[in-house]
């Protein structure tokens, strides 16, 4: 296994004041990509007292294809809705790789799923690639959470809020019978980037 | 952990204006849904019936605007959401609305037209439509906002302009805000002031004038099918509500549809400002286009540029005062908008010096962005593209 390289110092959080978090979470419709925006931007707001704006791209285009949500988290007022360079950015799909990747900010952290993605290292990033679909599969057994491993992995490469408030925001929307599958998978992905930056 | 503040709310455009009408009291909505609106609709058909209220869907926007009138003239508050497609069908009956004096409040959050236009994309192009699309002299209010505490703030205060007023309002929303997550802070009971319509304390068996006006302009209403029989007419009508081609009764009806808003459009107008004091180059913006012009005058300021932002909340009666005051002495005004200059030309009509207004603008389906504005800027400050 090729060791993926340390996130970027900036996208980690500081004391005082954050850096401005500017993400994009693409994959195909009905990954729960925009779900997944939802929900941390949801948690950044509601459990860490930050600002947090979530828009999506929006129709007949968004069916299959290439889905893309955008999160901005602040400690500052967000004015501007959308992402126009992302420093972190996770993509699902080759063609949402192939789509999205060059967008990213110079040396910011893209994550992609070994699974769908076939990484091309002249991308100006630190890449990270994970095996996130198959550990869901083996570890969970059902793909429709791979969205909450995939904001585990997230959060946990780059400090941008605490998983309790993701483990919050997932006990409020996600119906009673789902719920542990949720947290497992949250766990999953955070796991796998622990494990990793050991 | 931080604590969980339980009126903090994380939601989408759409749904903070559905939370604005309940707070205002929404009792009645009648509506056919239309991207990007589709949620106030699907968000009401919930929960207004969990509050007591009615949701009908109806067979189209005339009808969907017909039947509002007919509830709101029974004494509940009513509501209808389309866009633009479905507003051009709702022309005739706003000029119903805006002649029989019926409050009502009429969402249009719109998308790229004209015709069915670009159904997914955004556009801030019924501005002039909301003025004039209906047909005959009036007069009429549009609210709007960028950011969605406002949008709420806007959804109460349209509400409370449509009762004190007896008139149409207009919430004229676009696509960007309609579909953006972010905080509101949804206010307590009793935290915003509700107007209720002014009711007529004449009792029952006694005449009941619908259209005689009180000394202060005001029109006390009686909710139809209640104790009083009375007519309701979109032609010329009298003190009784009835027909009348007398040339002093259509004058004076006219002069009075007008008046009542013209009159008050200082009141009626909202606004916001940002680093207007010192502001060299002033931007004139409103609804989500306004994010992008902050977002630049805050990116300039950073390096030392004098630029600053009035935000437009309230469209029509158009703000001319306001405006023709914040445009004095600047060098230039930049009119941020998405479609092909609708405020811009209002801008241009009321300040002292048309020759420094410009328009910055997109109206392809596109978000306009930050940089968008400042290419514009620059080529009008004469440092190239």
């Amino acid at each position: 296994m090729r060791k993926p390289k340390k996130p970027n110092k900036q996208t980690q959080k500081t004391s005082s004041t954050m850096q401005t978090q500017r993400i994009i979470l693409s994959g195909s419709g009905g990954q729960g990509v925009i779900t997944a925006a939802i929900i941390l931007a949801e948690a950044a707001v509601l459990y860490e007292d930050l600002n947090a704006v979530q828009t999506q791209s929006y129709g007949p285009e968004s069916r299959g294809g290439a889905t893309r949500a955008d999160v901005i988290i602040s400690d500052a007022p967000i004015y501007y809705p959308k992402v126009e360079q992302p420093n972190l950015a996770a993509c699902l799909t080759q063609e949402a790789y192939n789509r999205y990747s060059r967008s990213i900010r110079p040396g910011g952290l893209l994550l992609t799923d070994r699974h769908y993605v076939r990484q091309d290292p002249r991308i100006d990033a630190h890449q990270v690639p994970l095996d996130m679909h198959e550990t869901v599969m083996k570890e969970i057994g059902n793909p429709i959470v791979l969205n909450i491993c995939m904001l585990g992995a997230l959060i946990g490469l780059t400090v941008l809020i605490r998983p309790e408030s993701v483990a919050h925001v997932l006990e409020r929307r996600v119906p009673a019978e789902f719920l542990d599958m949720n947290r497992m998978a949250l766990q999953t992905g955070l796991d796998m980037v622990t494990k990793m930056t050991r | 952990m931080t604590s969980e503040r339980p009126n903090m709310r994380f939601i989408q455009g759409n749904e903070a204006i559905a939370e604005g009408a309940l707070y205002a009291g929404l009792q009645f909505y009648a509506g056919y849904p239309i991207t990007p609106s589709t949620e106030i609709a699907e968000i009401l058909s919930r929960r207004l019936p969990e509050m007591g209220g009615t949701f009908i869907q109806m067979e189209d926007e005339i009808a969907s605007l017909c039947t509002i009138i007919g509830a709101s003239l029974t004494g509940l508050k009513v509501m209808t959401a389309t866009s633009g497609p479905g507003f051009s069908l709702m022309q005739e009956a706003i000029g119903y609305a805006v002649m029989a004096e019926v409050p009502s409040v009429i969402v249009n959050v719109q998308r790229g037209g004209p015709s069915t236009g670009l159904p997914t994309a955004v556009a801030q192009g019924d501005v002039n439509q909301a003025r004039w699309g209906t047909h005959g002299d009036h007069a009429i209010v549009t609210l709007t906002a960028s950011n969605l505490q406002d949008v709420f703030l806007m959804t109460v205060a349209g509400f409370n302009m449509a009762e004190a007023f007896r008139t149409p309002v207009i919430l004229l929303f676009d696509e960007v805000v309609a579909h953006m997550r972010e905080k509101v802070v949804v206010p307590g009971p009793g935290e915003i002031e509700i107007f209720e319509r002014l009711r007529t304390s004449v009792p029952e068996g006694t005449n009941y004038h619908p259209y005689l006006r009180r000394e202060d302009g005001r029109l006390p209403m009686s909710d139809f099918g209640g104790v009083h029989r009375y007519n309701v007419t979109g032609l010329v009508h009298d003190m009784w509500g009835f027909p009348s081609t007398d040339s002093t009764i259509a004058y004076d009806l006219l002069h009075h549809l007008v008046d009542k808003l013209e009159n008050r459009a200082d009141s009626i107008a909202r606004y916001k400002e940002y680093f207007t004091d010192d502001a060299r180059v002033l931007l004139i913006s409103y609804g989500s286009s306004a994010r992008s012009a902050l977002q630049m005058v805050v990116d300039r300021r950073k390096k030392g540029g004098k630029l600053g932002l009035l935000e437009l909340q309230s469209l029509w009666p158009f703000p001319a005062e306001t405006v023709r005051e914040k445009c004095e002495g600047r060098t230039h005004i930049l009119v941020v908008e998405m479609n092909m200059g609708q405020i811009c030309h209002e801008v241009k009509k009321v300040v002292s010096r048309p020759e420094r207004v410009f328009l910055a603008n997109r109206f392809d389906g596109i978000f306009i962005s930050p940089g968008d504005i400042l290419r514009v800027l620059n080529m009008v400050q004469g440092k190239g593209v």
